[in-house]
């Protein structure tokens, strides 16, 4: 017998109610309940980083949280990078930088990379943390896996997004979209 | 304007930036069900049966699928016969009947609602195996008295090739040197798992009275596996259609014809049901494709002046439980391209090509050339210190020199004739080092990092291969609203061909590249296309949309001369308008001449023949740092100089490079497809299978060069896929060879901590004696 909970989750602002089974994960869930297939899934136990999205603000691997856990909460995923809801939106500044430095090829991993990018540098990052190296941004690519671009183009996007948005002292400074 | 050099940005980013890629799981159709399959939980044993029972009465199981409910016999076929070997018994069947022979081996199917309720059911399939002795190393394999995997033997192949005299070669050297390597087992893995959706088409009265059907998920040879699977299944090629989906990664490994490549199509075609399937990661390590495992031993003999007389190779290949698509594409690279970009007088390479209760292997990224380039320039470098002769200069007093090309080298490869096309390969080796000096490799190298700890450069030249034919095909359309759009035979897979082709027309045309739509991969769209495979695509499919848009060009210009009233001679492209030559009022849009022609416009198809490879070259250095106590290598500096002809679009021929030392540096330090003695395999996900991060990668200093424009193609290019990748293994090995200061060679790849650690105990063994 299955067990299915009924749950309201917001994704990109966007409110969802759904029955879902309890062992569902969050990534299935996006995908192939919502339909937010940007979200992929590489190895499904949490090692590669490609399914990962924002839960209330956060990184987390989708593939490792269930869906129900999401009920009540809020999910930042790819589709939603972009301003505002318009599908012909100018892309974020993230989103600029990856193509400008070459950080996709197949673009598999990207939402990923893009997610984890995201929620480190829209608040997962200390405040105190002072200004933004290259090692600390190669730190934080490492945590996912990519396998076409040698993570060169990756870290130098990430890299000139923290830089103009936090600026030399490494604070925020608004968002520079 | 030129398009084609310039760095245009990606086409393809916008939608995946977007998140809106279309990927094959990314599809859903009405009706859908989900397919999990069955596999073999051990690695040689006797099938006694199958029950599947317990399964089909589980919730939500529509069906479950077993060789009995299948026509008997079916294999998956060789791609590519080469060398005239016949495979036939050793063929890979599309479920397991009878004998299992690697665990993951397809045995089942189960077809189901949903992905979770097929995966419960899935471990309900009761399979009765009768185990048997699993026979996991290719020497003891091929010894007298090993457990037969198949009737025949265990040696699917044993051939050589060559040309001159060794064996006098040999008798009258100064100087001989040999070394042993074993090239570890690993693959390419891209981030996508492999993935399908089949979907029957009903009845069309006059077109298909019996349907059709559409696959999503065919990629890089989807006019072949269309082809392959109209066999299959017994049905006109036409009536099955295989449509363009992005791919997440390639490598070699993601597109080839596979059990499941069958097994879903006849799953939705019997059902008269749309059946997706999805493998999970587990799954994708044991049973796509592995390669790379080679045991080598090289030798090579000189005279007094440390020039090259003969070389010879015996080598043992690994190719896991059967032959699938690739047959022996890569034993027979390997071999053929074993002496490389030297002066080779004489040579001969035995292969043997051994099966094993292991995964089967195919083809990953540089087949063949990442073996053996490692082989060999860790056998120039102990030969080196041996004769005593810098290792750097043994390699230039060996290279062919320019005055030498083109070079006919008495070999086959891929069923051309070798002839190694225009280059300079000493100008490249010297521009390599120039470039690493400046950079600093040296310098810093020099630097001693601490104690316990020790730094190593080393050098590698290579040889690559690409453009093979016979043909590519494109067709290129304009209509009257000017948009043109090419059908393109090659297939994305990432690598940003779109891109690369919009340029190519772009130029022709006179438009800019965003005014191009490329469309890859759909076996409707484009019946003629053969693929992207092999660094080919830019060389062949590149050269099929240049002839395509030149003839367009052509059209065009005759329709506008006739609307214009003036001589084709006379008429401007530029912009997107053809106007009269100093007279700019006297003008009309592209899409005015695709309006006067008639529906449906303009088109024009190019097709490009080509009977020879070309054969592209470069060099990587490598600066290591080697902890003796831990074990641990890491790559600080890492250069790629290239020779690539032509670069369509430089950025792009940087991110391939960089893309391929990435996943080089993984088979040189860390990726290891290993088993355990009952055939288990050890590395079922990204924990045991190491892939390098960020934290192992570093920055790539590349060098593009383009002073030699491959003689045999319209465009001058050489493809750029795999020149990244093809020396890794080599520059590393060389590279904590001489932070150890080792008088051999390393042995064997990966360069674990465990075996870098048994080198530096090796090392100081040495010196103390």
């Amino acid at each position: 017998v299955k067990d299915v909970r009924q749950v309201t989750v917001t994704v990109n602002g966007q409110v969802h109610e759904l029955a879902v089974e309890t062992r569902r994960t969050l990534a299935d869930m996006l995908r192939h309940d919502l339909g937010y297939t940007g979200t992929h899934l590489g190895c499904e136990h949490g090692v590669c980083g490609a399914c990962t999205v924002l839960l209330d603000g956060l990184p987390v691997r989708s593939c490792l949280v269930f869906g129900v856990q999401a009920d009540g909460r809020a999910v930042a995923t790819v589709e939603g990078l972009a301003d505002g809801t318009d599908p012909d939106a100018q892309l974020s500044d993230l989103q600029c930088a990856f193509s400008d430095h070459h950080g996709l090829q197949c673009g598999f991993c990207t939402p990923g990379f893009l997610m984890l990018a995201e929620g480190y540098l829209s608040g997962g990052r200390p405040a105190d943390a002072g200004e933004v190296t290259e090692a600390e941004i190669r730190e934080l690519v490492a945590a996912n896996l990519c396998r076409c671009t040698g993570y060169q183009g990756i870290v130098e996007a990430v890299l000139a997004t923290a830089r103009s948005r936090l600026g030399p002292a490494g604070r925020e400074q608004g968002t520079a979209r | 304007v030129s398009w084609v050099g310039a760095r245009v940005p990606r086409t393809e980013d916008d939608r995946l930036l977007r998140g809106r890629g279309r990927f094959a799981d990314d599809l859903t159709a009405p009706g859908q069900l989900w397919a999990r399959v069955v596999r073999s939980p051990v690695a040689h044993g006797r099938l006694r049966s199958v029950d599947v029972a317990a399964a089909a009465r589980s919730p939500g199981v529509t069906t479950v699928l077993t060789a009995a409910c299948l026509p008997a016999g079916l294999a998956i076929p060789v791609r590519l016969e080469l060398q005239g070997i016949d495979l036939s018994g050793y063929l890979q069947p599309v479920l397991a009947t009878g004998v299992v022979r690697y665990v993951g081996e397809p045995v089942a199917v189960v077809v189901a609602a949903d992905p979770y309720a097929a995966e419960d059911a899935a471990e309900l399939v009761d399979l009765d195996i009768d185990e048997l002795p699993a026979t996991l190393d290719a020497g003891q394999a091929s010894a007298a008295g090993a457990p037969a995997l198949f009737a025949e033997g265990n040696v699917a192949a044993d051939f050589t090739i060559g040309y001159g005299d060794t064996g006098a070669a040999f008798a009258a050297a100064a100087h001989v040197s040999e070394i042993q390597i074993q090239i570890g087992r690993h693959t390419g893995v891209p981030l996508e798992p492999r993935a399908l959706l089949a979907v029957p088409r009903p009845a069309d009265r006059e077109l298909e009275p019996d349907g059709g059907l559409d696959i999503y998920g065919m990629t890089k040879v989807p006019v072949f596996n269309r082809d392959v699977l109209a066999r299959m299944l017994g049905v006109p090629a036409e009536r099955i259609r295989a449509h363009a989906v992005d791919a997440g990664g390639g490598f070699g490994v993601r597109g080839e014809f596979y059990p499941e490549d069958f097994l879903i199509p006849w799953l939705a075609v019997t059902l008269r049901r749309p059946v997706k399937w999805a493998e999970d990661r587990a799954e994708h390590l044991m049973a796509a494709n592995h390669s790379r495992q080679q045991s080598l031993v090289l030798s090579a003999a000189f005279d007094a002046g440390g020039r090259i007389l003969a070389l010879r190779a015996d080598v043992l290949h690994d190719n896991g439980a059967y032959c699938r698509t690739h047959g022996i594409t890569v034993p027979e690279l390997t071999l053929a391209m074993l002496p490389g970009p030297y002066r080779v007088p004489a040579y001969a390479g035995r292969i043997r090509v051994v099966l094993t209760n292991k995964t089967p292997c195919g083809t990953y990224r540089a087949p063949g050339r990442f073996e053996g380039t490692t082989a060999r320039e860790q056998l120039l470098d102990v030969a080196a210190d041996q004769l005593g002769i810098d290792r750097v200069e043994l390699r230039r007093r060996n290279l062919l020199g320019r005055s030498e090309l083109p070079h006919r080298r008495a070999l086959s490869t891929l069923g051309t004739d070798m002839v190694l096309d225009a280059g300079d390969y000493q100008d490249l080796l010297a521009a390599a080092m120039a470039q690493a000096d400046r950079l600093g490799y040296a310098r810093q190298a020099r630097l001693r990092p601490g104690p316990d700890r020790s730094r190593g450069v080393g050098v590698a030249m290579f040889l690559e291969k690409s453009g093979l034919g016979p043909q590519e095909t494109a067709d290129i359309e304009l209509d009257e609203t000017g948009a043109i759009r090419v059908l393109a035979g090659g297939t994305s897979l990432g690598q940003g061909i779109q891109t690369v082709l919009a340029q190519i027309a772009a130029d022709a045309l006179a438009v800019s590249p965003q005014a191009v739509t490329v469309v890859c991969g759909d076996t409707a769209r484009q019946p003629l296309g053969t693929g992207s495979w092999a660094s080919r695509s830019t060389v062949v499919c590149g050269s099929a949309v240049h002839i395509a848009a030149e003839a367009l060009r052509a059209r065009i210009t005759q329709v506008a001369s006739t609307m214009l009233e003036a001589s084709e001679d006379d008429l401007v492209l530029e912009h997107g308008t053809v106007s009269v030559r100093g007279d700019p009022e006297s003008r009309i849009t592209l899409g005015a001449a695709a309006a006067a022609a008639g529906p449906p416009g303009l088109r024009a198809r190019g097709r490009f023949d080509v009977s020879h490879m070309t054969y592209p070259y470069g060099a990587h250095v490598a600066m290591v740092e080697v902890d003796h106590g831990t074990g641990q290598v890491r790559v600080l500096r890492y250069l790629v100089a290239y020779e690539v002809g032509r670069a369509v679009n430089p950025a792009l021929v940087e991110d391939q490079l960089r893309g391929g030392v990435a996943q080089g540096i993984g088979g040189a330090l860390l990726e290891e497809l290993r088993y355990d003695e009952a055939g288990q395999p050890q590395a079922t996900t990204f924990i045991e299978y190491r892939m390098p991060t960020a934290a192992e990668v570093p920055p790539v200093d590349v060098l593009v060069c383009e002073q030699a424009p491959a003689p045999g193609n319209p465009l001058g290019v050489r493809g750029a896929g795999e020149g990244g990748v093809s020396a890794v293994g080599a520059a590393i090995a060389c590279a904590v060879r001489d932070a150890l200061g080792l008088a051999g060679g390393v042995g064997a790849l990966p360069l674990t901590p465990v075996r870098v650690r048994g080198l530096a105990e090796s090392a100081i063994g040495e010196e103390s004696r």
